[in-house]
């Protein structure tokens, strides 16, 4: 019997994790991860560091590879193969802690680079798309400028306009307002908040719990490369359930 | 190659060593001095320490040497090969030293200029007990590559016809007619000496490096 | 004392020319350098154990030994290997094999200074490596070795000068064949100093140029 495949994509989840290990020689990254995102939800993972969440993220669009169990990104099974590592990365957006923009591009060159490179469109198309989405994250009169001449939070900002601009499916967040002065993080955030509205499936690396209350679906909670606890913020804040979680909590809302 | 033409070398490779110690030695003396006249607020004493780092790093050393040697005799000085050599290196060496470490004086945080200034000491004194001390340590790993470069650099005084390291190869070279070993016993002699200096250098560099990271 | 600077320059027309192969000698020496710089940093970057070691090897062993030594060796070397090249072209290879071993170091020094994060984003978002490389990582490489890799070229065409030692036809060697027919030593290299002095500082002033044109981006 075969499901039309429009309906199977409906019920299929974005992104899915199975039985997922990743060593750094001797050291056991991630232990048996199993992680499922539905279409549009939002996942804000956490934990201390070390505890492998970026680890998780980086393994999503395989800037790192895993040594055993599956992962599957919108439909498309990833593996070493460099096809499907295209196919995924086509997919997926990703916004780093140290924002990365390409020094010796201006905002609109870094914008247009890899919908010209990978998605094959004119650099009219590219360009139209870029000025969409610099407007989107509010930041469209610096498109000529160079990374350099930015702040921090805006830099971010084009660095998420910057993975839009590939129209994902998904967008992986890595600490984005880490490396932020604290006046600059708001700015960031409310940019990640403008986006979880338009209905983006988000999986967020970051201690920003104002944010996680604000969006998240999910609240994930690592330790030691495993996912210790999972649950809606609510619950997740009111009523830890690990030991370890409510460690963690107590270390970081102190700040 | 028999023990009498090892000799031979081994006298070279002396030569080469004092040449390299007196270079050496003049060019920190006198180094120091291009190096605080190139910091120096005063243009009278800035621009001919500009002047003087340029001369010596835009002209071959070869011509530094034959300048000397051909120069000093004509200017009243008949000196000896060695001394002519020894001068040129010399020059050649305060201009190199005083430029490596004009950059180290200016690498210090200017904080700490300012900490000294904010603490009444007279400007002798924060440039001898506060700056210098921390310009030593940031040039060091580039004072020792420079060492090696001036190792190197004696074997040009061979152009000259002074009898060092690369000299006496080449004469034992054409007593023998083995030019490919006495150039690979002499390339080795001076890598000898070279080496562990280049891998000293690093070292510094290095510790210098982590201890900037953390 | 009396200088008399008319027979060098009465001589004007071999300078000029000893000039043109001083400056043919450091661009051709500088190509070679090029070359071997990134082939070595092909090698290294392939991580593999006796490739690596003979190209940190070469490095060590030219970097602590006189450029005099090296192109007598070579000199005397290549005949006996069967290679048979005048004077001029075993010049080119002694500066480019010379200055290849700084010229490795500086490359990888470029490339290393490209933070992983850079790479990282152009993977993510959707690019080949080979692409990574050559639109993200390359220039920001090329302008952080452009300053090493200037002063290196200016060094090459001072260390030009040593090639007289083999007889290469360049600005010292016509210097000496002057001081040879004229006696007037002093004079000569007095003169030869005051052109490289020139070429120095024309070619620093040049370089310096380009880079800024070709590096306008600001700095993080």
């Amino acid at each position: 019997m075969t499901e039309p495949n429009s309906a199977r994509n409906a019920t299929a989840p974005m992104i899915e994790m199975r039985h997922v290990e990743k060593f750094y020689g001797p050291f056991h990254a991630l232990k048996d991860v199993n992680l499922t995102v539905a279409k549009g939800e939002k996942i804000v993972l956490c934990g201390p560091s070390g505890s492998g969440k970026s680890t998780l993220i980086r393994c999503i669009n395989h800037l790192e590879s895993i040594k055993s169990g599956e992962i599957t990104v919108a439909g498309h099974r990833l593996s070493d193969s460099q096809k499907a590592v295209d196919a995924v990365r086509r997919e997926v957006g990703m916004v780093f802690q140290q924002f990365n923009l390409f020094p010796h591009k201006t905002v609109l060159e870094n914008c247009i680079l890899a919908p010209m490179r990978v998605r094959g469109l004119s650099r009219a198309e590219a360009e139209a798309t870029g000025r969409k989405y610099l407007e989107r994250v509010r930041i469209g009169d610096q498109a000529a400028k160079y990374p350099a001449q930015l702040s921090g939070g805006q830099q971010q900002r084009v660095a998420i306009a910057r993975a839009l601009c590939m129209e994902p499916m998904a967008m992986l967040f890595d600490e984005p307002t880490s490396a932020l002065d604290p006046e600059m993080v708001k700015e960031v955030l409310d940019t990640m908040v403008l986006l979880a509205r338009d209905g983006m499936t988000m999986i967020c690396v970051t201690h920003e719990m104002g944010f996680a209350r604000q969006v998240a679906d999910r609240v994930i909670f690592m330790a030691d490369g495993a996912i210790v606890e999972e649950n809606d913020p609510e619950s997740f804040f009111r009523a830890p359930a690990h030991a370890r979680t409510r460690a963690f909590l107590g270390e970081i809302l102190h700040h | 190659m028999g023990i009498l033409e090892l000799t031979y070398l081994l006298q070279g490779l002396l030569w080469t060593l004092l040449l390299a110690a007196i270079g050496f030695a003049g060019g920190i003396v006198f180094g120091v001095i291009v190096a605080l006249m190139r910091v120096s607020a005063s243009p009278w004493l800035r621009i001919p320490a500009i002047g003087w780092i340029g001369l010596f790093q835009g002209t071959p050393l070869l011509m530094q040497l034959f300048v000397a040697y051909f120069g000093l005799p004509l200017l009243g000085f008949d000196v000896p090969a060695w001394a002519a050599v020894s001068v040129a290196l010399t020059a050649h060496a305060s201009a190199f030293l005083g430029e490596i470490w004009r950059g180290a004086i200016q690498a210090v945080p200017r904080g700490q200029s300012e900490a000294a200034d904010a603490l009444g000491l007279p400007a002798r004194s924060r440039m001898v007990d506060v700056i210098m001390p921390q310009a030593f340590k940031l040039s060091l790993p580039a004072t020792v590559g420079f060492l090696v470069q001036l190792l190197k650099g004696t074997s040009l005084a061979a152009i000259v016809g002074f009898i060092e390291l690369t000299r006496a190869g080449t004469i034992v070279s054409n007593q023998i007619y083995r030019p490919l070993l006495v150039f690979g016993v002499v390339g080795a002699m001076y890598f000898a000496l070279c080496w562990p200096l280049s891998l000293w250098g690093r070292k510094l560099e290095q510790k210098m490096a982590a201890a900037t990271a953390k | 004392m009396t200088l008399d600077f008319s027979v060098v320059t009465g001589a004007w027309q071999s300078l000029l020319l000893g000039t043109v192969g001083t400056l043919f000698l450091a661009f051709s020496g500088m190509a070679l350098a090029m070359i071997i710089g990134v082939l070595g940093v092909v090698i290294l970057r392939m991580q593999l154990r006796l490739p690596s070691l003979l190209v940190n090897a070469f490095i060590e062993i030219v970097r602590n030994t006189p450029f005099l030594v090296q192109i007598f060796f070579l000199f005397f070397a290549l005949p006996l290997a069967g290679i048979r090249l005048n004077p001029t072209l075993t010049a080119i290879l002694a500066l480019g094999v010379n200055g290849g071993a700084y010229a490795i170091e500086i490359i990888r020094g470029g490339v290393e200074s490209v933070p992983k994060g850079q790479t990282e984003a152009g993977l993510a978002l959707g690019l080949h490596k080979h692409e990574v490389f050559r639109l993200i990582v390359l220039k920001p490489a090329l302008r952080a070795i452009y300053p090493s890799l200037s002063s290196q070229f200016i060094l090459l065409t001072l260390t030009t000068a040593i090639c007289t030692s083999i007889s290469a036809y360049e600005l010292t060697s016509v210097g000496q064949r002057i001081e040879a027919e004229t006696f007037r030593s002093f004079e000569v290299y007095f003169t030869l100093t005051g052109i490289y002095l020139v070429i120095s500082l024309v070619t620093m002033w040049l370089l310096a140029a380009i880079g800024r044109r070709a590096f306008s981006y600001p700095q993080r």
